[in-house]
C-alpha cells in the first residue's frame, strides 16, 4: 500500500515536472526573414497536426516582417485558425494546403501563437 | 528539424535542397507571359525538374500552375523565371473558394466522426444494456475470461478505429510537454481499458469484488465524444454565418467597356480606372465613381441602411451593393483587396478571432487545466485506495477515469471565442465594424458618449435652409445673385450657396469688381447690379437699412442657422439662412442612448448660441462650444477624470487624437471608408443609431460570454469533485464514467449552442 502511495505521489511530481517545470533546451528553429514582397513562405513549414504545432518554437529577427508557412493536416476545427495575439492577427488555415502568414515586425521577446482555444501552442522567440 | 534539413544538404550538394521543405504540399503559381499552348509544356517541364517537385500541372486558361511536392515557393518561381516567364505565388484565392474548401473539409470530417461514433456505440450500447439489465460484468470463470477477452479486443479495435485521433494527439502533445482534451480522453479511456484487461488476464492480483470490467465505458465514452465533436462542428459552422453572407456578396464577373465594347470578364481582371457598366438588378462589382447614368442603389447589406440611395454622376458606389433601377457606367477606383467589401471581410474576420480581456482569465486557466485534472485524478485514486470501501481498487479506477473524462477544457476555451465570433458578425450585419475584442468589451460599459457636432449629429455639409425676401420678389433670383457673387469665394458658407444654386439649376452670371472684405463678407457687380453679401456688420458699415430684419435674423440664429444679408444697389434684397442640417434620425438615436443611461455630450467649434440651438434641438443638455480641433482630446480626458467610460464619436479624420484617447472611439464612415485607423468601431451608416446598436450588440455579446464562462466554470468546478466521489461519503453517490463522457461531450456543444443564440439578437427597432 505504501508503495502504491509513493508511486502515486511520484506520478504527481512527474506531471508537475513534465508539464510545468521542464524548461525546453534551445530547440527553437530559426526562420529566415524574407522581404515583404516575397510572401511565398519561408523555408520552414509549421505542421499543424495531432494537437501540436511542429516545430513549436521558432526564432525570428526583431524589427522585420516575418513569413511563416503553416500546413494544417488536422481536420478538427480546433486547428483551423491560428492566432497571433500580440500582433492582433489571425489566419484561417486550409486543410492540407500550405498557407503563408506574414507577420508585421515584432519587438524582441517571446510571442505566443495559438489556436482559438489555446490548445495548440507555439512561441516565436524574437531577438 | 533544422538538423534534419542540414543532413539532407550534406549528402547532396545541390543547393536546391536547401529549399526543400519536409512536408508535401500543393502550391499555386500564377504565370505571366505565357501566350501560347506550347508554353504549358515548357513551364511544366521546368518545374518538374526542380528537386522535390512531384508534379506540376498548368491550367492555361487561368494562367496558373499547381505544383505538388516539397520544393519551396522561391525555387519554383526561379525555375519558371529561368524558363523565361514571370511567376508569382497565388495568394489571391478568393474568400469564397477558401470558404467552400473549408466547408468541404468540415463535411468530410463530420462524416468521419459520425462513422467512428457509430462503430464505437455499436459496441458500447449493447454492452451497457447488458450491464444495466443485470448482466455480470465481472470475471470469475475461465469461460467469462475468454468472453471478456474477446470483448476487450473488440474494444481495442474501437479505440484504434474510432479513438485513434485522441491517442495519437495525446501522445504527440505529451512529447511536446503540453496537454489537451485528447490527453484527458486518452488517459481516461485507456485507464478503463487497461484495468479491465488486467482483470481478464490476471484476475488473481485483483481482489474478488473488484474484478469488474469497464469495456463498455471505454467504447461509450469514445462514441459519445465523437458524437459531441460532430455536433459541435455543425454548430460551429453557424457561428460564421455573418462572414459567409459578406463573402457571398462578392461578385464574380464584371461588364467592362474596353475599346468601346462591353465585355464580361472575371472580377479579378478588372483594372483600376476602367469603365464598368452595371445594369438594373445587378450587383456592383467593385468600388468606383459614377460617370454616367443615374440610379438607386440598395446598400443595406453593407451599411444596414434600409432605404435605397440615389446615385448620380460623381457619386461613389460600393462593390457588393445592388443596383436597383437604372443602368449606369462607373470608373473603378478600388479593386481586389482594396475594395470596401474586401476590407470589411478582413476586418470582421480579424475581430472575430480577437479576444476581449474577459476571456483572458479563462485562457490562463485553460493553460493549467489539464495537468491539474490529471493530478486530481491521481489524488482521487489514492484517496479511494487508502480510505475507500471495498473494492477500493475498482472505486479508485472508476473515480480516476471519471475525473479525467468529465473535465472539459474545451467548454472553457470555447466560451469566449464562439460568442465573439457571432457578436462581431452580428454587429457587421448592422453596419457596425468592431476592430477587436477589447473594443467590444469596453463598449458594453460606456457611460458617457461625446458626439462631435459637424458631420456626426449634422450632415456636415451646410445648405441654404431659408430665404427671407426683403425688397426682392423671387427666391431664385436672390440665390442666383448671391451664388454668382460667391462663385469666386473660398468660404465654406459660400460653397453652400453655390451648391444650392446648382441644385436649383440656376445659371451663374459673371462677376465684376469682386472684393472680399475679411470678417464681413464680399462685394461685387453682377448683371450690372452692385451687390453686397455678408453679415450685419457689413450692412451697417455700408449704410444699408436693416432695422426691420434684425428680428427674423435673430430667429434664424436661434434655430441654429447662420443669417446672411444680401443687398442690391443700396437696399436689402433678402436674408439667406445657411445651416448644417441635423440628420433625420439624430434626435431619436440620441434619445435611445439617453434611455440606456448614457450621458450624451456634444462637442463643437461653433459659438455658444449655435451650439446651444443644436443641442436643444436634439435634446442634449451638456455641450462644449468653441472647442478648437486640437482641444477635443482634452474634453475626452476631462470626462474620463470624472470616472466616465467615454465613447467619442467623430468623422475619424480631424478628431483622430480624441478618438484614440477615448475608451472607445467611434468613426462615422461614409459607407466606403471602412477601416478608419484611429477608430475602435466604425459605423458604416451615417446614422447615430449605429452607436446604440454597437452598444446593444456588445452588451448582448458580453452577457453571452459571461453565461458561457459561468457555465463552463460551474460545470468543471462541480463536475470534477462529483466525479472524484466527494458526494459518496454523504449520499453514496458516485458518477459513472459513461455519464461523465456524455456530460463532457455535451458541455462544449452547449457553449457553442448558447453562442449561436446571439444570432437571434436584434437591435431595438428604429
Amino acid at each position: 500500500m505504501i508503495l502504491i502511495n509513493v508511486l502515486g505521489l511520484l506520478l504527481i511530481a512527474l506531471i508537475i515536472w513534465w508539464f510545468w517545470l521542464y524548461k525546453p533546451g534551445d530547440s527553437s528553429v530559426s526562420v529566415t526573414n524574407v522581404s515583404e514582397a516575397n510572401i511565398s513562405g519561408g523555408d520552414i513549414v509549421i505542421t499543424v497536426e495531432n494537437g501540436i504545432y511542429q516545430p513549436s518554437r521558432l526564432k525570428v529577427s526583431a524589427g522585420q516582417p516575418t513569413t511563416l508557412t503553416f500546413l494544417r493536416k488536422d481536420a478538427s476545427p480546433c486547428a483551423a485558425t491560428v492566432i497571433f495575439p500580440d500582433s492582433e492577427l489571425s489566419e484561417e488555415l486550409p486543410l492540407n494546403k500550405a498557407k503563408a502568414v506574414v507577420l508585421p515586425p515584432m519587438p524582441p521577446g517571446e510571442h505566443p501563437f495559438t489556436c482559438q482555444m489555446q490548445m495548440y501552442r507555439g512561441t516565436l522567440v524574437v531577438n | 528539424m533544422e538538423q534534419e534539413l542540414n543532413k539532407h544538404c550534406d549528402h547532396t550538394p545541390d543547393d536546391q535542397l536547401e529549399h526543400i521543405r519536409n512536408e508535401t504540399a500543393t502550391l499555386e503559381l500564377l504565370i505571366e507571359g505565357a501566350s501560347c499552348g506550347s508554353c504549358v509544356a515548357k513551364i511544366e517541364g521546368a518545374l518538374k525538374q526542380v528537386v522535390g517537385v512531384d508534379n506540376a500541372e498548368m491550367n492555361f486558361a487561368q494562367r496558373s500552375v499547381s505544383v505538388s511536392g516539397r520544393a519551396s515557393a522561391d525555387v519554383l518561381v526561379k525555375a519558371v523565371e529561368g524558363a523565361g516567364y514571370n511567376a508569382k505565388i497565388s495568394q489571391n484565392e478568393s474568400d469564397e473558394e477558401v470558404l467552400e474548401e473549408k466547408e468541404q473539409a468540415d463535411q468530410i470530417y463530420y462524416r468521419r466522426l459520425m462513422r467512428e461514433m457509430a462503430i464505437a456505440l455499436s459496441l458500447g450500447v449493447p454492452l451497457m444494456i447488458y450491464g444495466v439489465l443485470g448482466g455480470a460484468m465481472t470475471v470469475t470463470t475461465n469461460a467469462e475470461r475468454a468472453a471478456w477477452l474477446a470483448v476487450g479486443l473488440a474494444t481495442l479495435g474501437v479505440m484504434v478505429f474510432s479513438g485513434k485521433h485522441f491517442f495519437v494527439g495525446a501522445w504527440k502533445s505529451l512529447l511536446n510537454h503540453s496537454a489537451n482534451m485528447d490527453t484527458l480522453i486518452a488517459l481516461g479511456t485507456g485507464t478503463a481499458w487497461f484495468y479491465s484487461m488486467v482483470v481478464v488476464f490476471f484476475p488473481s492480483v485483483i481482489p474478488d469484488m473488484a474484478r469488474h470490467v469497464y469495456f463498455e465505458a471505454t467504447a461509450m465514452i469514445i462514441g459519445l465524444i465523437d458524437l459531441g465533436l460532430a455536433l459541435e462542428l455543425k454548430a460551429r459552422g453557424k457561428t460564421s454565418e455573418a462572414i459567409k453572407r459578406l463573402i457571398g456578396l462578392q461578385v464574380k464577373t464584371a461588364r467592362v467597356i474596353r475599346d468601346g465594347e462591353e465585355i464580361d470578364i472575371g472580377i479579378e481582371q478588372v483594372l483600376l480606372n476602367e469603365q464598368v457598366r452595371v445594369r438594373p438588378g445587378e450587383k456592383i462589382p467593385v468600388d468606383g465613381v459614377v460617370l454616367e447614368g443615374h440610379t438607386a442603389v440598395d446598400e443595406s447589406m453593407l451599411s444596414g441602411e434600409p432605404m435605397p440611395v440615389e446615385k448620380v454622376k460623381d457619386d461613389q458606389v460600393v462593390g457588393g451593393t445592388i443596383n436597383k433601377s437604372g443602368s449606369f457606367v462607373f470608373k473603378a477606383t478600388r479593386i481586389g483587396k482594396d475594395t470596401a467589401l474586401a476590407q470589411i471581410i478582413t476586418m470582421v474576420k480579424r475581430a472575430q478571432n480577437s479576444k476581449p480581456p474577459i476571456g483572458r482569465l479563462a485562457d490562463v486557466i485553460a493553460g493549467y487545466f489539464v495537468p491539474v485534472v490529471m493530478i486530481i485524478a491521481v489524488t482521487s485514486a489514492l484517496v479511494w485506495l487508502n480510505f475507500g470501501p471495498a473494492p477500493a481498487v475498482a472505486y479508485a479506477i472508476v473515480s480516476a477515469t471519471t475525473v479525467l473524462i468529465i473535465a472539459c477544457p474545451c467548454a472553457l476555451g470555447l466560451a469566449t471565442p464562439m460568442s465573439v465570433m457571432v457578436g462581431v458578425g452580428k454587429a457587421a450585419e448592422a453596419g457596425v465594424l468592431i476592430r477587436n475584442g477589447e473594443a467590444l468589451q469596453t463598449s458594453s460599459k460606456i457611460t458617457a458618449m461625446i458626439l462631435d457636432k459637424t458631420g456626426t449629429i449634422t450632415l456636415g455639409s451646410p445648405k441654404v435652409t431659408e430665404i427671407h425676401l426683403a425688397n426682392a420678389s423671387d427666391e431664385n433670383a436672390v440665390l442666383q445673385m448671391a451664388a454668382s457673387l460667391e462663385a469666386g469665394s473660398e468660404h465654406p458658407l459660400a460653397l453652400s450657396i453655390v451648391e444650392s444654386a446648382k441644385e436649383r439649376k440656376l445659371n451663374l452670371e459673371p462677376v465684376e469688381h469682386f472684393n472680399a472684405i475679411a470678417g464681413h463678407g464680399v462685394e461685387g457687380t453682377v448683371s450690372g447690379k452692385q451687390l453686397l453679401f455678408g453679415n450685419e456688420k457689413l450692412m451697417r458699415e455700408k449704410g444699408i437699412e436693416i432695422a426691420s430684419y434684425i428680428d427674423p435674423a435673430q430667429a434664424m440664429a436661434e434655430e441654429a442657422q447662420t443669417p446672411m444679408y444680401l443687398a442690391a444697389d443700396g437696399s436689402l434684397a433678402a436674408l439667406i439662412a445657411v445651416a448644417d442640417p441635423i440628420k433625420e434620425d439624430s434626435i431619436s438615436a440620441i434619445q435611445r442612448l439617453q434611455r440606456n443611461n448614457i450621458r450624451v455630450v456634444m462637442l463643437t467649434g461653433d459659438n455658444r448660441a449655435t451650439a446651444k440651438a443644436v443641442a436643444d434641438k436634439v435634446g442634449i443638455k451638456e455641450f462644449f462650444a468653441e472647442v478648437l480641433p486640437e482641444d477635443k482630446a482634452k474634453k475626452v480626458a476631462e470626462l474620463q477624470m470624472q470616472n466616465e467610460i467615454v465613447g467619442m464619436t467623430g468623422d475619424g479624420i480631424n478628431d483622430a487624437p480624441a478618438l484614440a484617447l477615448a475608451n472607445v472611439g467611434f468613426a462615422i464612415g461614409t459607407g466606403t471608408d471602412v477601416a478608419i485607423e484611429s477608430a475602435d468601431i466604425t459605423l458604416m451608416r451615417g446614422s447615430l443609431h449605429g452607436l446604440a446598436d454597437a452598444i446593444a450588440v456588445s452588451k448582448a455579446t458580453l452577457r453571452n460570454i459571461k453565461q458561457n464562462l459561468f457555465g463552463a466554470f460551474i460545470y468543471n468546478a462541480a463536475g470534477v469533485p462529483f466525479a472524484a466521489g466527494l458526494l459518496y461519503p454523504f449520499f453514496g453517490l458516485l458518477l459513472s464514467p459513461v455519464i461523465a463522457g456524455a456530460a463532457m461531450a455535451f458541455s462544449s456543444l452547449t457553449v457553442v449552442t448558447n453562442a449561436n443564440r446571439l444570432r437571434l439578437f436584434k437591435a431595438e427597432e428604429h
